[in-house]
């Protein structure tokens, strides 16, 4: 436990001095005015929560607040707080449910994301937990995209069902999901190729793929990732509005959290969509998986110790 | 394409900017009170905080400074201004590259996912097709795996060479390979590829560090997803302090994002956006246009470019004499030449309607062959025919005079039927002209209300 909290936190915390500076630059103990609500609304905006999620939460700190005495971390507290009950709404564990074999998970994402690196990391995650895993290389259309997996696998020691560059992704999937169905698999991880999300003809085939793993067992499949760079701006809300029009999109995987970005768009997110998000992406290393954890991150995200505040 | 891109910023700054369309002087409090929107806007649009407030403060400047140039209304030059500035942050046309040295070196840089590889190919196949260089493409990617293999492949797709794949050699020893290979091959430039990695990694920014100082190359491109959010300046900032970067390539311009990074990373690196990429295919890369992508974050239906045609094509004194002529109801078939010459000059109809900010439904009213520039000019020449007191009085147009008009000016006279049909709407049209300029389309057209007022192109069935 506390080695992932340490991980995220080390992880959070190169994203998060930034705030922090600004936040400790702002005051000591003083009035609460309007400057400092100014100041603090740009932090928040810089953190990627768009502009109107950030003047949400500012107005309800003003309400409460404004005018009082008040200290760094009473703010500190207060917007970390605020932050984490939004998230808490989506903060899921990721359950793999034993009456579905294959447990069918599907991966989907705009280019570059970090689709197929989540895909190892979460086959890796489930073969720890002694599930028998198999992976569908969707992704046929990027050279390489499917080796990058079979490598993957190789090294993690997991099944891949490979099709040739080119290859009609629907039937690889088709076949995929037949190898799993005989083999008794307990998980089955389809990855897919990168796409974005307005262009109309690779969405289409997205849908495509959905179905035919959707004809071969009707309640499959049983989960689909969107995986979002944490870098991603505010351009995340038609991410997931425009893929969600097109294959149920059950979860979000927020890929990358080990960079400097703070992937605040989620706050935002929560609100809107109310999708559970299930994992975030610490590394490259197949291990570097974490559960998204509301509190963590909304502590993270404004420079809070979450064991310090325990201790209090 | 790219508007999709810049497409919501635009929608905004529109509605803003109808707010201060029609007023008569522009006080600080309007600038201050359009800028506070334009700020939530370019922040919405993932425009880099630090960045915006840079842009605000220049512009404001430049706005109240420019309020008294011109009889144009005050929003449009503020407009113009924000336009102008925006032009001026994105920097200059591009797509050259520098390529010194032989073979020239070619670094690509950038966080995972950013689209180096399939940039890099782009780029190859750029150079083979349009420069006619021998290219040489060498993935330093030891880490993603497979990663040099995709290069092979797309280079094996474009016909360009790729150096052999070496299991296990260091990215240093592979550039040292690489610059061998490339001189005895007898290749004119080789693009380095190199692995993503975050700017935060001290150990694989001193790679690239080293790599650089072995590679020399005439450029290091810094290549970014064109869906980054407000974290833009910190990547770029610090891919900066690492390595000297010498121009950028914005990625996923196909895609819906707003698009505000590409303002994030021209201000900060100080480095010219050369590329933007459009797709997965391998051919779409396109030099970057800073006039055509600013025209697209504004997209005020191009509003700049017709205030300066206004300004330099519509003569004010007869458009102010015709003004007064239409307030007493006598507008003649002179004065409907007049209006046509005018709109001629301007790009024809066609043109204006492309020109105007929310034309587009009115557009699909007005028939194909109407927006054509030739019923302009054939009207023209049919007008041209008449006498004098024929286009004072058209009520004298009997027909031996109609047959003479179509004679002169090489129509029919049905042709002069319909133009005399077209005067009378418009006569109409300008008796009721009180109430049309409260008309919410036409109501925007107002800053061009000396040059066309009473030409009512709904009228023109």
């Amino acid at each position: 436990m506390a080695g992932w909290f340490q991980n995220l936190k080390n992880s959070l915390s190169k994203t998060s001095s930034k705030i922090v500076q600004g936040l400790t630059s702002l005051i000591l103990k003083r009035k609460l005015d309007q400057e400092i609500l100014d100041e603090l609304e740009e932090i928040l905006i810089m953190s990627d929560l768009g502009v109107e999620v950030s003047k949400t939460l500012i107005a309800n700190l003003k309400a409460l607040k404004f005018d009082q005495e008040i200290t760094l971390e009473e703010i500190k507290l207060f917007l970390a707080e605020e932050i984490a009950k939004i998230l808490q709404n989506v903060e899921q564990s990721f359950e793999i449910k034993e009456e579905s074999k294959p447990f069918i998970i599907m991966m989907v994402g705009v280019n570059g994301a970090g689709k197929t690196t989540t895909v190892a990391k979460l086959c890796k995650l489930f073969k720890n937990q002694n599930k028998t895993v198999k992976c569908i290389a969707g992704d046929t259309f990027r050279a390489a995209g499917s080796a990058q997996l079979d490598m993957w696998g190789t090294r993690i020691g997991v099944e891949v069902v490979t099709g040739d560059s080119g290859t009609d992704p629907a039937s690889l999937v088709y076949r995929g999901v037949q190898s799993a169905m005989s083999a008794k698999d307990d998980v089955l991880v389809v990855d897919t190729a990168g796409r974005l999300q307005n262009n109309a003809g690779l969405m289409d085939e997205l849908g495509k793929i959905y179905r035919v793993i959707q004809k071969q067992d009707e309640t499959a499949p049983h989960e689909v990732l969107l995986v979002l760079d944490a870098t991603v701006g505010q351009n995340a809300h038609s991410q997931v509005e425009l893929f969600s029009k097109i294959v149920k999109v059950s979860g979000l995987v927020i890929a990358k959290m080990d960079s400097s970005a703070k992937a605040g768009v989620i706050v935002g997110l929560a609100q809107k969509f109310k999708l559970p998000i299930y994992f975030m992406g610490l590394g490259e290393g197949a291990e570097d998986l974490e559960e998204f954890k509301a509190k963590e991150f909304s502590y993270g995200l404004l420079g809070l110790d979450i064991d310090g505040d325990t201790k209090r | 394409m790219v508007k999709n891109m810049f497409g919501s910023l635009t929608a905004k700054l529109s509605s803003i900017f109808s707010k201060l369309r029609g007023r008569g002087t522009l006080s600080e409090a309007d600038v201050d009170a359009a800028l506070r929107e334009i700020r939530i806007s370019l922040l919405e649009s993932d425009v880099a905080l630090s960045v915006v407030k840079t842009f605000i403060a220049e512009v404001k400047e430049k706005a109240i400074g420019a309020q008294i140039l011109s009889s144009l209304s005050p929003g449009h030059i503020v407009v113009k201004v924000v336009y102008d500035h925006l032009v001026e942050v994105l920097g200059s046309d591009s797509g050259e590259l520098k390529l010194q040295g032989l073979p020239a070196a070619i670094l690509m840089v950038g966080l995972q996912g950013s689209g180096k590889t399939t940039t890099t190919a782009k780029l190859a196949k750029r150079l083979k097709e349009k420069e006619n260089k021998r290219v040489l493409l060498v993935s330093l990617d030891i880490y993603r795996p497979a990663a040099q293999l995709q290069l092979e492949i797309l280079g094996k797709n474009i016909g360009v060479d790729s150096l052999s794949i070496v299991e296990g050699q260091k990215p240093l020893d592979i550039a040292n390979r690489a610059i061998t290979q490339a001189r005895v091959g007898g290749y004119d430039v080789v693009i380095f590829d190199t692995a993503g990695r975050l700017q935060l990694d001290a150990e694989l920014m001193k790679e690239l560090r080293e790599l650089q100082t072995l590679i020399s190359p005439g450029e290091t491109l810094f290549v970014a997803d064109s869906l980054t959010g407000q974290d833009a300046v910190n990547i770029a900032k610090g891919f900066m302090e690492s390595v000297s970067l010498t121009g950028v390539v914005l990625t996923r311009v196909d895609g819906d994002a707003k698009g505000g990074a590409a303002l994030s990373m021209r201000q900060v690196t100080g480095c010219p956006i050369k590329f933007i990429g459009l797709g997965e295919k391998v051919d779409a890369l396109e030099p970057f246009h800073p006039k055509r992508i600013a025209d697209r974050i504004l997209d005020m239906g191009d509003i700049v470019s017709l205030v300066e045609k206004t300004m330099e094509t519509v003569d004010m004194a007869s458009a102010e004499a015709m003004a007064k002529k239409l307030q007493q109801g006598g507008l003649d078939l002179s004065d409907f030449a007049l209006q046509l010459e005018q709109m001629l000059k301007m790009g024809g109809l066609a043109t204006l309607m492309n020109h105007m900010p929310g034309m587009e439904q009115i557009k699909g009213q007005i028939p194909a062959h109407l927006m054509d520039d030739k019923i302009l000019k054939r009207n023209l020449a049919m007008i041209r025919s008449m006498t004098k007191e024929e286009r004072k009085s058209p009520e004298l147009l009997n027909a031996s005079r109609k047959r003479r008009i179509a004679k002169g000016s090489g129509t029919q006279v049905q042709d002069v039927n319909r133009l005399l049909k077209m005067y009378q709407d418009m006569s109409d049209a300008t008796k009721k002209f009180g109430k049309l300029a409260k008309l919410g389309q036409l109501g925007k057209l107002n800053f061009l209300k000396n040059g066309l007022k009473g030409f009512n192109p709904g009228r023109m069935k």
